[in-house]
């Protein structure tokens, strides 16, 4: 990148990092960026957030249901195989602008939060659940001492993938979407005046809020399997 | 109070574990003996409502029963008072005591993951003992214990157990003399 950057006119081509750097720093301080970041950390880690409680009650349901997940089965996998270019189209048809990169994220988290889920319930012990029911241990007990312990492991995995591709996928709903003040809108702008400092500046953004709500989230993953095994 | 079953019959795969069993547990200890693979575990499996029977009827089974299965089946994360906690829903105020004269410490801050076999073995025991029930159901509790904490173990089953059926699956009858034996290999 910085090769490309130093040829004449890389300015306009490919923005060097500095020059990536140096336009974030100027977009920090406006109102108009924040706007954007809060409008799109809602949509996509609310799709998050939805699509987890989803799919965790599913599972739970599907879990001990044969049939049930016999009929969730098709549709999970058409969504995990279909690329998300498709659904987002499909989307825009039913779908407002703004509601759109919630929808797809939610439709990327759901998959594999789901099978995961369902993985770790079908593992789970079912000589630990003999005892408690022996000993006649009530629900909530049972769901901290085996069902958390048990679940909470796959959980973290599939949230950690799950909170990578809602992101991408979320960002490029909003990018064919346009919903207004969201980062995808200005994606989509700084293609359209061929604004690479701003592309890269975006770029960097959506990179960094992936980050802080994946460390975000995980810790607060294990901050209750933390509580689960006591 | 006395648990009986009657003409039990139990089948797995249609090969037949259980036959027209027909038995009487009446308070205090019952051993049930047999070689590996007799019905030891099937039996207390029934009685514990875990398994339906083929066929034969189950009197007096429907009680709160404590029980120490083949395997531990202990929250391997866990230390002995969240085990505790987790199967009787809080730390008995005897359980020190109790975990002391097995030679366990109710303090001890490590999971049992951490533990010996017969350490586990003897918290299992330790667990059904603490437990408020109306019936015992312990399938080889003294597996991987030595002889002088068998003795402790066997000691503190008497003491515990009285008034209330407490079937005993065991192969090795050391220190169970005088009570009812059910050979189930010899029918």
């Amino acid at each position: 990148m910085a090769l490309a950057a130093a040829y004449p006119h890389g300015g306009l081509l490919l923005a060097s990092p500095i020059q990536a750097a140096a336009r974030l720093l100027e977009l920090l301080p406006s109102a108009a960026f924040w706007r954007a970041v809060g409008n799109s950390s809602a949509r996509i880690f609310g799709g998050f957030l939805l699509s987890c409680a989803l799919a965790v009650l599913l599972a739970a349901l599907a879990a001990g249901r044969p049939r049930l997940r016999d009929l969730l089965a098709p549709p999970v996998a058409v969504v995990k195989a279909t690329p998300v270019a498709s659904f987002i189209i499909l989307a825009l048809v039913w779908l407002d602008a703004g509601s759109l990169s919630l929808f797809i994220s939610a439709l990327m988290v759901f998959p594999p939060v789901y099978l995961n889920v369902l993985e770790g319930l079908r593992q789970t012990d079912p000589k630990l659940l003999e005892l408690a029911r022996v000993y006649r241990v009530p629900f909530r007990r049972r769901l901290w001492g085996i069902y958390l312990p048990q679940v909470l492991p796959y959980f973290r995995s599939a949230a950690s993938l799950a909170l990578g591709l809602c992101w991408k996928a979320g960002a490029a709903a909003e990018v064919i979407g346009l919903p207004e003040g969201t980062v995808g809108e200005r994606l989509y702008m700084a293609k359209v005046y061929y604004q690479t400092p701003d592309l890269f500046a975006w770029t960097a953004v959506i990179l960094v809020l992936a980050a802080i709500f994946e460390r975000g989230f995980l810790a607060a993953v294990d901050a209750l399997a933390g509580k689960a095994v006591r | 109070m006395e648990i009986r079953v009657e003409k039990l019959c139990k089948s797995y795969g249609g090969k037949p574990v259980l036959t027209d069993l027909t038995a009487a547990f009446p308070p205090g200890i019952t051993c049930i003996a047999a070689p590996s693979g007799t019905g030891k575990t099937t039996l207390l499996r029934l009685l514990l409502g875990l398994e339906r029977p083929d066929a034969g009827t189950i009197l007096g089974a429907d009680c709160r029963w404590a029980a120490v299965f083949q395997e531990d089946r202990l929250l391997e994360d866990l230390p002995a008072a969240g085990n505790l906690r987790f199967a009787l829903g809080e730390v008995p105020g005897e359980a020190g005591e109790l975990l002391a004269r097995l030679g366990l410490d109710l303090s001890e801050p490590k999971p049992v993951r951490a533990w010996s076999g017969g350490m586990k073995r003897r918290l299992a025991l330790a667990r059904a003992l603490l437990a408020p029930s109306d019936a015992l159901a312990l399938d080889e509790p003294f597996t991987g214990l030595d002889e002088e904490n068998r003795a402790r173990c066997l000691a503190l089953i008497r003491e515990r157990g009285r008034g209330k059926p407490v079937l005993l699956a065991t192969h090795d009858l050391t220190g169970l003399e005088g009570a009812p034996v059910l050979r189930l290999g010899d029918r």
